[in-house]
């Protein structure tokens, strides 16, 4: 009669932290692949269309899957035309690990998308009310958060509290900037205490959760938003899917750590479109300025 | 070469001593105290109040288990949210009381799982960030094995960070390092290298204030010698730490972490 026998602790241990790789970079390919000079395949419908016929809110013209925005697109859906006035816009990467090839990858990636890192932030209107504006851009190492992106978070947060001035943050992160280590994870703990203190001066802080918000940057400052919002079907977890599969031994179902997971399990507020975005942001502005219909 | 994951083998050695392992030894008359009042209590974390020599402390550990059985009842040392819950609940109690924190730290990381994301364990790393940063009263950690990613920072963001000799912090284990930026676990030594995870090397880039030495080979060698040491370093420490106005721990605290990062502009 054969006996169960528990697997040998160490082995089991080891297999534990192997599938227990914090981030994820699942979703690091997806989207550009499907991009190319001549036309776009949706990778939703699979509809194939003329990439004009995106839009400035790049929407698919069959399904209206959501196409990710870069901070330049995301800024001019959202602000006030002309109003957005950037702050700390030279800040750049060193390498405080001394990181192979590391200095390259970013001089790369800021010759690809004109960026210097992965977040530009600035000061601009919507509809009128004043606002601190935190865009986090995919295009660039993925929106991961290192030294720069934690840094001028950190600083548009104590703009904000010193100015007075309510801060929304577009989140997007596949999360930590894996070549600066530990100091990449200094990042989270920096601006959840800076964002800690514009909370305490009893200001206004709104997070947009967009595809894909994980990681270091889910565990910090994107969850920490007075109103939470997302776009629909944003992908928006801790722990990468693959993960979290290869931990429980099974497939998960396609909605797991959507927008509309999240919000059915209470840590979105409101899911909103593109089309409505800058209207409910203004909105909300104005429920916490007390200007209600713009007036002074 | 090599040598940092040495430091990674010796740190998750079964036989390392464990948070409940330091707190027998170093705190008098622990009561400890379950439950994050919301879902369940999470035997991954334990905590409670108990004597550091004559202060009342609240002292909060990541607990592995040495056993298998043990493992299983306390998750390998993989907090749930309601783990880091209950911890942010025993610290808000410590304020309420003005009682100093002491937070052992022993994870290989905060627990993947489809419960964990469904119970929100970003929000729940994220709200500890904020809220230990605000917390009155002063606080040390000490990460006495593995120091895995948001699931040890969500019990460091404290006035002081100290680790064991032997024991590693890292943004995530060398094989995952190794298996995200070169897409092949197996080269986890020479990650451990890069990654700068090892106490001294953290010492040296400023991440921590201290290390507390340990025996040739590791602390289970000598439990009682690395166990004395850090207490009689919590005592002073806290002497040091208590005699500060509430202002000057804040904004101390605030700038420990401030400080971090390195940019051109």
């Amino acid at each position: 009669m054969p006996t169960f026998k528990l697997p040998d602790m160490d082995t089991l241990r080891r297999k534990m932290r192997e599938v227990k790789l914090a981030l994820n970079d699942d979703n690091k390919k997806k989207e550009d692949e499907h991009v190319s000079a001549s036309g776009i395949k949706c990778p939703s419908c699979e509809n194939v269309f003329e990439k004009k016929e995106l839009g400035k809110l790049k929407i698919c013209p069959k399904c209206a899957r959501y196409f990710r925005l870069n901070s330049k697109e995301r800024i001019r859906s959202i602000a006030d035309e002309g109003s957005f006035k950037e702050l700390d816009s030279t800040l750049q990467a060193k390498n405080p690990l001394d990181f192979p090839d590391y200095e390259e990858k970013i001089a790369k990636m800021q010759e690809k998308t004109g960026l210097k890192d992965a977040v530009v932030t600035g000061v601009c209107t919507i509809g009128g009310e004043k606002t601190v504006l935190g865009v986090m851009d995919s295009g660039f190492m993925m929106a991961s958060m290192g030294s720069v992106v934690g840094e001028k978070l950190t600083r548009a947060f104590e703009y904000a509290t010193e100015h007075k001035l309510p801060i929304i943050i577009f989140a997007c992160s596949g999360g930590a900037r894996m070549q600066e280590g530990i100091v990449s994870l200094m990042q989270m703990a920096k601006v959840s205490a800076a964002a800690a203190r514009h909370s305490k001066a009893g200001l206004l802080y709104i997070t947009v959760l967009t595809d894909p918000t994980t990681g270091g940057v889910t565990a910090s400052f994107a969850m920490l938003g007075d109103i939470i919002i997302s776009e629909h079907k944003a992908l928006i977890g801790f722990a990468g899917r693959r993960v979290i599969e290869g931990t429980i031994k099974q497939k998960l179902p396609d909605e797991f750590q959507t927008a509309e997971f999240q919000l059915e399990h209470g840590f979105v507020d409101l899911i909103v479109t593109r089309e409505e975005m800058p209207i409910k942001l203004r909105d909300i502005l104005r429920l916490h300025s007390g200007r209600k219909d713009g007036a002074e | 070469m090599a040598k940092a994951y040495d430091n990674v083998k010796i740190a998750r050695k079964v036989s390392r001593p464990t948070a409940l392992d330091y707190i027998d030894h170093i705190f008098d008359g622990f009561v400890e105290l379950h439950g994050d009042r919301n879902f369940r209590d999470d035997k991954a974390i334990v905590g409670g109040i108990a004597w550091l020599e004559n202060r009342p402390v609240t002292v909060i550990g990541i607990q592995k288990g040495k056993t298998m059985e043990e493992n299983i009842e306390r998750n390998f040392g993989s907090p749930h949210p309601e783990g880091y819950r209950k911890a942010l609940r025993l610290m808000k109690q410590a304020e309420k009381f003005g009682r100093p924190i002491i937070n052992l730290i022993n994870t290989s990381g905060a627990y993947c799982g489809v419960g964990a994301e469904e119970r929100g364990q970003g929000e729940a790393i994220a709200k500890n960030l904020m809220e230990m940063a605000e917390l009155k009263v002063p606080s040390i950690s000490i990460v006495i094995g593995e120091g895995g990613s948001g699931g040890a920072l969500a019990l460091a963001v404290t006035d002081r960070v100290w680790m064991l000799e032997n024991s590693v912090y890292a943004i995530l284990s060398p094989e995952g390092f190794a298996s995200i930026l070169w897409k092949d676990a197996s080269r986890a030594k020479e990650a451990a290298d890069v990654m700068k995870l090892t106490a001294n090397d953290l010492l040296e880039l400023g991440i921590i204030e201290k290390v507390i030495k340990e025996a040739k080979g590791g602390c289970q060698n000598d439990f009682g010698f690395t166990a004395n040491l850090l207490k009689s370093k919590l005592v002073t420490e806290l002497d040091t730490l208590c005699s500060k106005s509430v202002e000057t721990l804040l904004e101390e605290r605030y700038q420990r972490f401030r400080k971090f990062g390195e940019f051109s502009e």
